[in-house]
C-alpha cells in the first residue's frame, strides 16, 4: 500500500472528525436515548442469559452503533462525492481500486470504532459489564465495521442521488440492524422468527459480539465467526469487482 | 521518444449517442495544442478518456508511451487534469486540499511546491481559508493547482477560462505559458478562440466526436482565413470588386492576400468616385476559420 492509499485513508477520518459533533456525537447521545427508554421500561422484568436487561443491552447497543456509523462513514463520503463531483480527486490520481476500498473501508471501521467507544463509556455507569472473552469483542467490532463500510461503498456507488441511498439504508440496513438481537435474545422470540433473525447474518455480528462480555450467547461465537468471516470476505470480493470495473465511477 | 500524448482509433458511445468517432491524434512534448469544439463536440469526453474518468470503447490512448487502461499508475503520474466544472471539497482548507492531493500521487513533503503554485496563481493570501469561503474565480485557481501538485509534464485544461475575471485570466495565461516554456505539454480546451489563437501553436477541431481540422495554427489561419478590407462608401463599389466582396449595412468587407494589393484596391475605388467614410482592415482570426470548418462538415455530411 503506498502513500495513496494512507492519504485517502486520512482524507476519510479527517473528514468525518472534521464534524464529529454530527458524526460522533450525535450516534452517542441516541443510543444513550435508546438505552434510557428501554432500560427504564423492561429492567425489572426482563433478564436474558441471568443478566441483568440493562447490561444485556449495553454491547447491542454499543455494536448497533458502530455497524450503522461504519456503514453511513462510506456511504455518506462517496454520495456527497458524487453529487458534488469532487470524486474527481481520488478518480484522477494513481490509486488503486484495492487501495481505493481498504481506504474507504478502513475509515468506515474507524468510525464505527470511535462511535462504539463513545456509547460503551457514555453507558459504562448504567449497569455493570463483564469483558469475559474480550478478543471476541474486538474481533467482532473489526469484522462487523468492515461489512458494513462495505455495504456502505457499495451503497454510495450505487446511488445516484440521496434519496437512493437513504432508501438503501431505510429499508436493508436499518431493519437487519433491528431485527437482530439489539434489544432481545432472539430465543425470546416466536419459532418462526427465530429462524427468520438466524438467516440474518447482523444477528451473528451482535450475538458473536455480546459474548465477548458475558461469555454466553444465542449462537456459538465459533459459528457467528464462520458466518460473519464468509460475509467479509463475499461481501470483499463483490466490492472489489465493482471498483474494478469502475461501475458507475468510470463511465 | 514517445509522444505526449497519443491517441489512436479511439470510439466512445453513450447508449446511442456516439460521444467520439474513431478520433486520432497526437500531441508532441513541449507543444500548446487547443482542442476546439462546439458544444457537445466530444472534447471533454476525449479528455476523461485520457485522464482514465471515462473508458473508450475502442482504440487506444497513451500519456507519454503509457497506456491509460493498461499501465494507468503511470499515465496518471504524468497527466495533470484540470476539470470543467467547478468542483470543491467543501471540509478543507486550499492548502488542506493541496497537501491531500499531492499525498494521492505519493508525494509528500509537498510544501515548497505548493507555496510556489499558490503564489504564481494569486491563492497566497487564501491558503489557509477553508474552500466554502472562496469566490468562483478563486476556486477554479484551486482547481488548477490541484492539477499542478504532482509536476505533471503533461498538462490538460478543460476550459479553464469559462466565466473567469479578465484578472484570473491573464493571472493563469502566464504562469501556463511559464510552464510551456519550462517544458511542460499544454492541451487546452477553450470557447474563446482568441485565447486559443493567441496561445495554441497547433489546434484540433472536432465536431460530433470526429477530428475535422488538425493543424499548425498559422496555417489553419491561412487555409480559411484572409486579410480583408472593410469600408464604408458614400457610393457603389466597382463591379469587379463587388464581386469578392461581401455587404453587411452599408459595410464592404474585400479580402485580399497580401498587402501589396491594397493600394490598386484603393485605385479602383477612387476612380469609381466613391469617397470612403471609414476604413480598417481585418487580419485572419481563428473565428472565422472555426465557422468555415464547422460549415464546411455540414456540407460534407448532407452530400
Amino acid at each position: 500500500m503506498g502513500h495513496g492509499f494512507s492519504t485517502l485513508f486520512y482524507k476519510e477520518v479527517l473528514r468525518f472528525w472534521k464534524v464529529a459533533s454530527q458524526t460522533v456525537g450525535a450516534p452517542v447521545l441516541t443510543a444513550l436515548l435508546y438505552l434510557l427508554i428501554f432500560s427504564h421500561v423492561l429492567a425489572g422484568h426482563v433478564q436474558v442469559h441471568g443478566v441483568v436487561y440493562t447490561a444485556f443491552l449495553i454491547p447491542g447497543l454499543v455494536m448497533m452503533s458502530v455497524l450503522q456509523n461504519a456503514f453511513a462513514n462510506s456511504s455518506s463520503s462517496l454520495i456527497q462525492s458524487k453529487v458534488t463531483g469532487n470524486i474527481v480527486f481520488v478518480l484522477l490520481p494513481p490509486i488503486s481500486y484495492l487501495e481505493f476500498y481498504l481506504a474507504y473501508v478502513l475509515a468506515s471501521v474507524v468510525r464505527g470504532l470511535v462511535v462504539g467507544a463513545g456509547v460503551l463509556l457514555a453507558t459504562f455507569w448504567f449497569a455493570p459489564l463483564d469483558f469475559a472473552e474480550p478478543w471476541w469483542i474486538v474481533v467482532f467490532a473489526l469484522m462487523g465495521g468492515a461489512i458494513l463500510g462495505s455495504l456502505g461503498v457499495i451503497a454510495g456507488i450505487w446511488a445516484d442521488k440521496f434519496d437512493q441511498l437513504a432508501a438503501f439504508q431505510n429499508f436493508l440496513i436499518m431493519p437487519l440492524t433491528f431485527l437482530s438481537g439489539v434489544f432481545y435474545s432472539v430465543h425470546s422470540l416466536p419459532p418462526f422468527w427465530q429462524q427468520v433473525s438466524h438467516w440474518n447474518p447482523v444477528f451473528y455480528m451482535i450475538d458473536g459480539f455480546r459474548h465477548g462480555f458475558f461469555g454466553v450467547s444465542d449462537a456459538s461465537p465459533w459459528l457467528s465467526l464462520a458466518v460473519v468471516g464468509s460475509c467479509l470476505a463475499v461481501l470483499t470480493v463483490f466490492t472489489l469487482n465493482l471498483l474494478k470495473r469502475g461501475y458507475k465511477l468510470r463511465a | 521518444m514517445s509522444a505526449a500524448i497519443r491517441i489512436t482509433q479511439v470510439s466512445k458511445c453513450f447508449g446511442s449517442v456516439r460521444a467520439l468517432d474513431h478520433v486520432d491524434l497526437e500531441v508532441q512534448r513541449g507543444e500548446f495544442f487547443g482542442l476546439l469544439g462546439p458544444n457537445g463536440a466530444g472534447k471533454t469526453t476525449l479528455i476523461s478518456a485520457l485522464a482514465g474518468l471515462v473508458r473508450a470503447d475502442a482504440g487506444s490512448l497513451n500519456v507519454m508511451g503509457h497506456d491509460v487502461q493498461l499501465d494507468y499508475r503511470a499515465a496518471r503520474r504524468l497527466l495533470g487534469v484540470v476539470p470543467q466544472e467547478l468542483v470543491f471539497d467543501p471540509f478543507f482548507t486550499v492548502r488542506e486540499s493541496l497537501k491531500i492531493q499531492s499525498g494521492y500521487f505519493g508525494i509528500r513533503d509537498n510544501d515548497n511546491w505548493i507555496d510556489e503554485i499558490l503564489e504564481n496563481l494569486g491563492l497566497t493570501s487564501k491558503a489557509n481559508a477553508n474552500m466554502r469561503m472562496l469566490s468562483g474565480g478563486m476556486k477554479r485557481r484551486v482547481l488548477v493547482a490541484q492539477a499542478l501538485v504532482h509536476r505533471p509534464p503533461v498538462i490538460v485544461l478543460d476550459e479553464p477560462t469559462a466565466g473567469v475575471d479578465v484578472e484570473l485570466r491573464q493571472t493563469l495565461w502566464a504562469f501556463i505559458r511559464r510552464l510551456n516554456e519550462a517544458g511542460h505539454t499544454i492541451v487546452l480546451t477553450t470557447h474563446y478562440l482568441e485565447e486559443a489563437e493567441n496561445l495554441c501553436n497547433r489546434i484540433a477541431m472536432l465536431k460530433a466526436g470526429r477530428v475535422v481540422a488538425l493543424d499548425t495554427t498559422a496555417q489553419l489561419l491561412r487555409r480559411f482565413s484572409t486579410h480583408c478590407l472593410r469600408m464604408r462608401t458614400d457610393g457603389a463599389m466597382p463591379v469587379e470588386l463587388a464581386r469578392d466582396a461581401a455587404q453587411n449595412g452599408g459595410w464592404w468587407s474585400l479580402p485580399f492576400d497580401a498587402f501589396d494589393q491594397v493600394e490598386p484596391m484603393l485605385a479602383r475605388i477612387r476612380a469609381a468616385g466613391c469617397r470612403i467614410d471609414d476604413l480598417e482592415i481585418g487580419k485572419p482570426d481563428l473565428e472565422e476559420v472555426f465557422v468555415r470548418v464547422m460549415q464546411g462538415q455540414h456540407e460534407g455530411q448532407a452530400g
